[in-house]
């Protein structure tokens, strides 16, 4: 792991946080969509924090792309899990709202979660695939 | 019958998103490591791989029906319930569906990491 590769972490972990948040907020300005009038939610796409949250979204994709050509993906989505605990410490720190026990609970359990997927190797590595030289060697050997 | 309704769209955005992260994972893993790539044969050569595989363009269509399914959730029951839900299932999913069609070695690790995780979103909810 590089510096570089855990920017890419960073980047899909803020990006995606920031984009859900602000199309939620979106959403709820918007109203309900009814099934009988789907079209609504086209015109949904025009409310500007919808808007600015697709694009954030767009970058959560890009960086998510990224990560996904080098580590596998039983890796990179616990690792960048965090963006839970970031909305959390948004909602407390920065909107002041209520964090109850059970919210930290969760947050202790995520972050938990993240040290453990953070301390083993980010990609399986697929002998049968690509053989290395180790696994010529074996195999001659043993025939 | 609402209730209904927000527990099928989270359904929904789960299948969907489990699909299309597998897609996506294996249309990633076919391409190769984007940093190396770039390097190599420069930014047009990464873009161009990548939107002619097959792969990223199912599992983009696959994500592209869970994010509908999410605005739908979203518009019938509460972002605390809705999120929270529908990215626990996927966590879950993603780790069964990773091992059977990608191979990946879900270890105890692993395993502990998407439990740990899927608990915590829930009950961020509360």
């Amino acid at each position: 792991m590089t510096f570089r590769k855990y920017l890419v972490l960073a980047g899909v972990t803020v990006f995606a946080a920031a984009g859900d948040s602000m199309l939620s907020h979106g959403m709820k300005q918007t109203g309900e969509i009814s099934l009988h009038h789907l079209q609504s939610i086209i015109l949904a796409v025009g409310n500007p924090w919808v808007a600015v949250g697709i694009v954030l979204l767009l970058a959560f994709f890009a960086s998510y792309m990224n990560a996904l050509s080098w580590a596998d993906l039983t890796y990179v989505l616990p690792a960048t899990s965090l963006g839970y605990v970031l909305l959390a410490l948004v909602a407390k720190f920065a909107l002041h709202e209520a964090v109850s026990p059970l919210r930290w609970l969760g947050i202790a359990l995520i972050t938990g979660g993240v040290g453990f997927v953070a301390g083993g190797p980010s990609l399986t590595s697929h002998e049968h695939s690509h053989p290395t030289t180790f696994d010529a060697a074996s195999s001659e050997v043993t025939s | 019958m609402k209730h209904m309704y927000t527990w099928g769209a989270i359904v929904a955005v789960a299948f969907a998103s489990v699909v299309g992260d597998i897609l996506l994972a294996r249309a990633m893993k076919q391409v190769g490591d984007v940093h190396e790539l770039w390097k190599r044969s420069g930014l047009w050569t990464v873009v161009a791989r990548t939107v002619g595989n097959p792969n990223f363009f199912m599992g983009l269509a696959a994500m592209a029906v869970g994010f509908f399914s999410l605005l739908f959730a979203l518009s019938w029951g509460d972002v605390s319930l809705v999120a929270p839900a529908a990215a626990s299932l996927t966590f879950i999913g993603n780790a069964f569906a990773a091992k059977i069609f990608l191979h990946e070695k879900v270890d105890h690790r692993r395993w502990m990491a998407a439990m740990l995780v899927a608990a915590g979103v829930a009950l961020l909810a509360g």
